[in-house]
Order: structure tokens, then C-alpha cells, then sequence
């Protein structure tokens, strides 16, 4: 019988570039508190969120990560033609099929490589470099583009108190390529089906199909439940990605959470008991949750605020509909 | 061993004082976490975690929504450690 040859295995994987396209739209408390019956206090208290950016109606899921893939390119000194795959983890591209990664192929001009969506809402970028970095380390990809976008502007409801006046759009873009060191570690992933409908769209299509009258769908959440989940399992699961990696706290340069809610953040790090070292991104303050986009454009405004981090260690996790969940470490470019 | 209520009471107020600042006399039994208080959802639920691990008890996200009161509280920790 023969033997079936497989992908040569490759060394290690890293992120070698980033890239962001951050909204035009600055969107303040006040601009959004009116239909919610609520304040610029209240939110700030409840959220830490302070504006979101929100793009225009002629700005899609496409353009946001064509902005940022050529970036994450260019920044880890790469050609559009030197991509081997795209992942792009989204929950608003407005098509169930085809999927963005494959239009963004033609856009950049990457040739015919693999291309596909995940859905993991909050949690996909880092499902999407658990993928990416093991697809370089089986030798079956190399240069791959990851990408976080979400135009979630136009599943918002402006009435909904529950999760809308917290959602910004944006896209966050890396490419992980093959490496000498180990740039990423091994990510510990996972969902709690039980709680499906705990982040949810109050419709499906199908719904809508079969009854004209139902009103177009739009996102709501269970605020506390997300809140316990996310900070107290969210823990153990972040301390279990760095046992995973090897490393001790202490070890970190930054703490990189999915941006979802100041006070998750504030907890979850007082939960880590991160030394002060650790710098702690909070993106979220001006640029709000952004879901799939909000862990690489974080990670972007630290390196671009504070360029010292680059080549230390991050530790970066996202939660959130599934409920779903993945944490990892990985060395900043 | 079990918590005797008055204890349940004491160890409450200090947990809601660790989270909110609010003074531990401030938290009596016929007090409203949300208009009283001025707790809201998602300190409330930070102090019902830290009730969980100090009484060693569960309470679960849908059963939150019913503790309106300190007293409920209470009696729900009380009735939670007999279980």
C-alpha cells in the first residue's frame, strides 16, 4: 500500500505584522443615549465607554478589511501576492455566502489562495490565529492573513439597552507567517453551548422570510450572565493559556482581552492579579466593542502608543456568542 | 458549617462594601440592592460571586434576578446551605 505524502511540517508560527481600519464616525454618549432613555453618566459607568467609531452607510465589511490587510502587509514587509490564505472572522458580512475572505482575494490581488469565514463573534480572531498557527506549523500555509471586521452598526437596534449602544465597527488585520521561535502559543479554546442564546440576534432569517412584518434582526445580550461568564471562567481559561505557553504572569508585557466592557476588563485583570508591569489595553474607552475587529485594533493602538512592547509577550482572549471562547499568548510584532 | 443568618447578614455587608464602598451599616435587611442601594447588574453580580466562594453556595444567573432585597439574599444563602 503506498504511503500518502502530507504537508512538510514547518517550524514555528508568529505574527509578523498588523494592520487597522479604525471608523469615521466618532459617536458619543449623548449622540446615543436619547432612544435608551439613558445618560452619558450612565454609560461611562456601566461600560467605561466613552465614544465608539461607526462607519458610513457606503463603508462595508469588505472595505474595512481591504484597508487593513494591506496594512498588516505592507507592515510585515510582504506583497498582496506573498498571502497564502485569508481567514476573516466576521458576524456582519451581509451574505451567508460567498464569503468575504474569497472577495477579499481579488481585491488585494492575492492570486487564488484559500479563503474563508469563521463565525465566532467575539472569540474569532483568536480562533482564527488557533488556525492560522497551525496550518503554518503543519507546513500547509505560510503568510496567512487574519482578520477581525465587524460592521456591527447595522445589526444595532437603538432602542435596545442591552448590548447596542456599546458596538462600534472596525477591522483589525495580521499576517502569521513561519518562524524561527515560537511566536504563538497553544491556544486553549472552547464553547458553552448550553448558553446559545445568551448573546443572540432577536430574529433568523427564517423568521423574516416567513413573516414580512418582523422587524429586520438585530443583536441583544443577557449583560450579567455574559459579565460572570466572561470574567470567572474567563479567568480560569486565561490562566490555563498561560500554563499552555509555559509562562507566569509576570512573564507578560501586555494583557490584550477581547475590548467588551471596561468593568469586564478591570475584573478579569483584577481576577489574574497581573503585576503592574503588565500594561492592560483598553481600546474600548474610544473606539467601543468592535467584537471580531477589537483584539487586533487594541493590540495596533498599544504597539503604535507604546512601540517598547513590540517582541514581548501578550496574552490575548476573547469571549463571546456561542458562548464561545479562546485565549493564547503570542509575541507582539 | 453552616452560617447562622446573622452571620449570612454580616458577611454580606462586608462583601458589598469590598465592592461598592458603601458603609456596612448601610446594608440592612429591608434595603433594595437596585433603589436603595444603587447596585447594578453587574455589581450584583460580582457581589453573588463573592457570596458563592465566602458561604459556599450556588446561585445560579436566573435565581439573581429574584434576590431584590437584602433579606432575600439572606434567606436564599440560609436555604441554599441546608440543600
Amino acid at each position: 500500500m503506498p504511503t500518502l505524502k502530507t504537508a512538510e511540517t514547518g517550524s514555528f508560527s508568529k505574527i509578523a505584522g498588523i494592520g487597522a481600519y479604525r471608523a469615521e464616525n466618532l459617536v458619543t454618549n449623548d449622540d446615543i443615549a436619547g432612544p435608551i432613555n439613558s445618560s452619558d453618566e450612565w454609560i461611562r459607568q456601566r461600560t467605561g465607554i466613552i465614544t465608539r467609531r461607526r462607519a458610513s452607510k457606503d463603508v462595508g465589511v469588505l472595505d474595512m478589511c481591504e484597508e487593513a490587510a494591506l496594512e498588516a502587509i505592507a507592515s510585515s514587509g510582504l506583497k498582496p501576492e506573498d498571502i497564502g490564505g485569508i481567514i476573516i472572522s466576521t458576524v456582519t458580512f451581509p451574505y451567508m455566502t460567498p464569503s468575504a475572505a474569497a472577495a477579499l482575494t481579488d481585491r488585494l490581488g492575492t492570486g487564488p489562495v484559500p479563503a474563508w469565514d469563521i463565525s465566532a463573534a467575539c472569540a474569532g480572531y483568536c480562533y482564527g490565529i488557533a488556525q492560522a498557527d497551525s496550518l503554518v506549523r503543519s507546513g500547509t500555509m505560510d503568510n496567512i492573513l487574519v482578520i477581525g471586521a465587524e460592521k456591527l452598526s447595522d445589526i444595532i437596534d437603538p432602542e435596545d439597552r442591552s448590548i447596542s449602544f456599546i458596538l462600534g465597527d472596525g477591522a483589525g488585520a495580521v499576517v502569521v507567517t513561519s518562524a524561527d521561535e515560537p511566536g504563538i502559543s497553544k491556544t486553549v479554546w472552547g464553547s458553552k453551548g448550553e448558553n446559545w442564546s445568551t448573546i443572540r440576534m432577536t430574529e433568523s432569517l427564517i423568521d423574516v422570510r416567513d413573516d414580512r412584518e418582523t422587524p429586520f434582526p438585530t443583536l441583544r445580550q443577557d449583560g450579567p450572565t455574559v459579565f460572570r461568564w466572561a470574567v470567572w471562567d474567563g479567568a480560569e481559561v486565561a490562566k490555563e493559556a498561560l500554563t499552555a505557553a509555559g509562562i507566569e504572569a509576570s512573564d507578560l508585557a501586555a494583557f490584550i482581552p477581547h475590548q467588551a466592557n471596561m468593568r469586564i476588563i478591570d475584573e478579569l485583570a483584577k481576577q489574574l492579579k497581573l503585576p503592574e508591569s503588565v500594561v492592560i489595553a483598553r481600546d474600548i474607552a474610544d473606539n467601543g466593542n468592535t467584537s471580531a475587529a477589537s483584539i487586533p485594533l487594541a493590540t495596533e493602538r498599544l504597539l503604535r502608543e507604546q512601540p517598547e512592547l513590540s517582541g514581548g509577550l501578550a496574552l490575548q482572549i476573547g469571549f463571546g456568542a456561542g458562548l464561545v471562547f479562546g485565549a493564547q499568548v503570542i509575541r507582539l510584532p | 458549617m453552616a452560617f447562622t443568618e446573622a452571620e449570612v447578614l454580616a458577611g454580606l455587608a462586608e462583601i458589598v462594601n469590598e465592592e461598592t464602598g458603601l458603609a456596612v451599616e448601610a446594608v440592612e435587611p429591608a434595603k433594595s440592592f437596585t433603589d436603595d442601594l444603587d447596585i447594578d447588574s453587574i455589581s450584583m453580580m460580582t457581589i453573588v460571586v463573592n457570596a458563592e466562594k465566602k458561604f459556599g453556595v450556588k446561585i445560579p444567573d436566573d435565581d439573581v434576578k429574584d434576590l431584590v432585597t437584602v433579606q432575600d439574599a439572606v434567606d436564599y444563602i440560609n436555604k441554599a446551605q441546608e440543600a
